[in-house]
């Protein structure tokens, strides 16, 4: 008889989902990376507003001397609107937080932000991901922490949930220093 | 003591899981027929019991929930003495430990239903059938005995129960997991159907009318779980949409597709003794995406807005039951497949040949949405983190979806083996002047996005082709059957011209309204006229009333509130909701801002309720189609069983 190797294919594929699905079973990737983007200069970048009553972003807003946090959004992103209340009390805290809204219309953004609030200063439209590649995020919601030099200090990977308002305020802190 | 009761009757429902797996092996294998009868003669009555026992041991749990026993430790962690009764009762399953056992309860069950009443599958195959399921079930028994205990008791017995996650204290919680749970589960037949047919080599055209009741109900089951899950989600989270591509919900709706693929194939199966492999493949696939979504979710490995409790060590026995399960199932199709003879062939202008794209597209989408859900897990192997919404999904599963609503609308024209597309050119030209025509006038009146046009000129185009079949034919010789292809064609069309609707036409606002204030949205005028706190059995709330005016007529007072739980503090946002037959009006109250005036979120959402009307629909039709088909079958039995009687009298 011959032997029909297409036949073995949705075995292979299973097998293929098994092995990876065990590798993050034992090897659960670890929650809080150190990125490799730490301690390094952000891109050159100038990004056009993503929402009309906001300005855009560009590499020297984020060099003018002041810590500032970074936050990589999407409005169709649900875990950027579970996060918003944090960042409503990281605002509430002192903090300037600046964005940019991945691959979004205007539109969609402007109704993101009138529903879950507004805690930008500034928001960049980055619509073909460079910039959120290019300062190592890789999905939304992500933050980061930059002092003052345009040096990113802190990433923070995945929603801002509230026991990390603290921390996250104190690594702006640190990052003034 | 009751309590142990429940656990006594697990353990024995598992031992004689064992003992139908060993009865049904040992009567398939042993060569000695006359010896093996009264070992297979175990088979059926094994499975009877052991569903009647995992029922025992479910409605124990319930029972101790009902009662709140807090010297159990489940009930312990998940209940509280002050919670509505309904809500009491629905905690047993709304935890890792209850679901499991529902589970198995569920699985139990069915075996024993086809242990009762199956009687057209050949013996042989119907105890491979039945080894099967008792081989799945053993797993899952194991899991439970060993490691999610639901009866463990908590010595000293708690003062009170931690309570219930607030989100969960819904009437949909009551009905939602176990609807889905009934369709999950329910394709376990189909998996044991496809593994017994492969032992025996047996796929024929019987093997497909058989299992078809058993995938219809099953699937009927999924399709009102989603529903009911989509109309929660869109209550529930107050963020006013029905659908998040979150991975709880792709679990749901893998093995649905991959169900609705098997209904289609079965049929081709039943009627023409074609695609054979690909029928029991789907079989195969169908459960097993019930098993991998279950798994995903529960084991925490994907992050979802639903997300369960996080175990490893639990997430790694099911990752080996699933191994076992659908690499033994797989290994076995590789085995076998090969040997089953190829079906009859047919020509691609045909139904079958309509029916075959059917079957790709929705492979191909639920491949889609699987690639999309795992997506994040593998690139994360690689240490980067991605999460995949809406912007993949939507475009890229409409590719597929669209032509298979194309195929949907002329597939069931066409005659079986070999048609001509000239034959039916009349039926086809009117479908698609009327689609067209739809197309251009929603063009020419709003501009809306392309999908969301597409979307309602299709759904018109369907709605028509879904009651063509019927043309030219007596409406009351139709059998039932056909009807309820027509009905679910139907509402699938009903479906898609209510997310098109929503998609192109909702209407947002957001203000902070000061007392008195009136807003409008759509053809809506709402008016605060006062917050007020208000309580009830476990919770306060604020609650916001509103007078809503539709079109300037007379003001119907609404009331949203934002609830605040106490066991455990938590606040959920429960929306306002009026329906008018053109669309929805959904409120939700905020907080109250510094100066006085509350955030009110409103939303006209034009034709919105289609969604899911169109979802019952399509279960109406499945159960039409199952009504039909089993009533069909019990006249052909009975027929069988006079010309038998004849016969006797004759000799």
């Amino acid at each position: 008889m011959r032997v029909r190797w297409s036949l073995w294919l949705p075995l292979l594929l299973f097998a293929g989902f098994c092995a990876l699905v065990a590798v993050q079973l034992f090897h659960p990737a670890e929650r809080e990376v150190e990125s490799a983007m730490i301690g390094k200069e952000l891109p050159q970048f100038d990004l056009k507003p993503a929402s009309p009553d906001r300005p855009g972003l560009k590499t020297a807003d984020l060099q003018a001397g002041k810590p500032r946090l970074l936050n990589i959004f999407a409005s169709w992103c649900v875990p950027c609107a579970a996060e918003a209340p944090q960042l409503a009390e990281l605002e509430r805290g002192g903090a300037d937080i600046v964005a940019v809204a991945v691959r979004d219309r205007p539109e969609d953004v402007a109704a993101f932000l009138a529903r879950y609030g507004n805690p930008y200063s500034r928001i960049g439209a980055d619509d073909l991901s460079e910039v959120q590649l290019g300062i190592g995020s890789s999905g939304v919601p992500e933050t980061f922490v930059i002092d003052g030099k345009g040096v990113i200090r802190y990433q923070h990977i995945g929603d801002i949930r509230p026991e990390h308002v603290a921390m996250l305020l104190r690594k702006l802190q640190e990052a003034g220093q | 003591m009751i309590a142990e009761f429940g656990l006594a009757a697990l353990w024995l429902a598992g031992a004689l899981a064992a003992l139908q797996l060993l009865a049904g092996v040992l009567a398939l294998t042993m060569r000695d027929a006359e010896g093996a009868a009264p070992i297979a003669a175990l088979v059926r009555p094994s499975a009877v019991v052991q569903g009647v026992l995992a029922t025992c041991s479910f409605g124990i749990l319930v029972l101790l929930f009902g009662e709140t026993d807090l010297s159990v430790k489940l009930v312990a962690e998940n209940s509280h003495s002050e919670k509505p009764l309904i809500f009491k009762l629905a905690g047993a399953w709304g935890n890792h430990e209850g679901s499991m056992l529902m589970w198995v309860t569920i699985m139990s069950l069915a075996g024993g239903l086809i242990a009762l009443i199956e009687r057209r599958l050949p013996e042989r195959t119907l105890i491979a059938t039945l080894a099967a399921q008792a081989f799945v079930g053993l797993g899952f028994y194991a899991f439970l005995l060993f490691s999610s205990n639901p009866f463990e008791r908590l010595d000293p017995p708690a003062q009170e129960g931690l309570g219930l996650n607030p989100l969960l204290q819904d009437i949909g919680l009551a009905f939602h997991p176990p609807t889905l749970y009934f369709g999950y589960v329910g394709l376990s037949i189909a998996f044991s159907f496809a593994v017994g047919a492969l032992l025996t080599r047996q796929v024929t055209p019987d093997f497909a009318r058989a299992m078809r009741p058993w995938v219809l109900g099953a699937w009927i089951f999924l399709t009102l779980g989603i529903t009911a899950g989509s109309y929660w989600a869109y209550y529930e989270l107050g963020w006013g949409g029905w659908w998040f591509w979150d991975p709880v919900e792709n679990a749901s709706l893998m093995p649905w597709l991959a169900a609705t693929a098997l209904l289609h194939s079965a049929s081709v199966l039943a009627a023409r003794d074609a695609l054979r492999a690909w029928t029991i493949m789907l079989g195969v696939v169908a459960f097993s995406m019930s098993m991998i979504g279950t798994f995903l979710v529960r084991s925490g490995i994907l992050t979802s807005v639903h997300t369960f409790a996080v175990d490893p060590e639990r997430g790694a026995f099911i990752l080996v039951l699933l191994a076992i399960y659908i690499g033994g199932a797989l290994t076995l199709f590789a085995l076998r497949a090969g040997t089953v003879a190829e079906g009859e062939r047919f020509a691609i202008t045909s139904r079958e040949g309509a029916l075959v794209v059917n079957n790709v597209a929705l492979s191909a989408i639920l491949a889609i949405v699987l690639l999309g859900t795992l997506y994040p897990l593998l690139t994360e192997a690689f240490g980067v983190k991605v999460s995949v919404g809406p912007p993949y999904f939507n475009p890229v599963s409409a590719i597929f979806f669209i032509p298979m609503l194309v195929v949907l609308a002329a597939g069931p024209l066409l005659r079986w083996r070999r048609d001509s597309l000239r034959r039916v050119r009349i039926e086809l030209a009117m479908l698609a002047a009327v689609t067209l025509a739809a197309l251009a006038a929603v063009a020419a009146s709003t501009a809306i996005g392309l999908l969301p046009l597409l979307g309602m000129a299709l759904a018109i185009g369907l709605a028509l082709a879904s009651f063509m079949p019927l043309k030219g034919r007596s409406l009351r010789r139709v059998p039932l059957a056909t009807w309820g292809m027509a009905v679910a064609h139907f509402g699938v069309a009903v479906a898609l011209f209510g997310m098109a609707c929503e998609s192109a036409f909702t209407q947002e606002r957001l203000l902070a309204a000061r007392m008195g204030e009136t807003a409008a949205v759509g053809p809506w005028k709402i008016k605060l006229e006062g917050v007020e706190p208000v309580a009830g059995p476990n919770w306060t709330a604020l609650e916001a009333r509103l007078s809503a005016s539709y079109q300037g007529g007379a003001p119907v007072e609404i009331a949203p509130q934002s609830r605040s739980f106490w066991a455990p503090p938590q606040q959920t946002s429960e929306a306002a909701l009026l329906t008018r037959w053109n669309g929805q009006l959904y409120a939700v109250i905020g907080e109250e801002g510094e100066d006085g005036r509350w955030q009110l979120r409103l939303w006209w959402k034009p034709f919105v309720t289609m969604i899911w009307y169109g979802g019952l629909l399509i279960a109406l039709g499945g159960l039409l189609a199952l009504v039909g088909r089993v009533s069909a079958d019990l006249r052909r039995r009975h027929v069988r069983a006079r010309v038998a009687v004849r016969r006797g009298e004759a000799q």
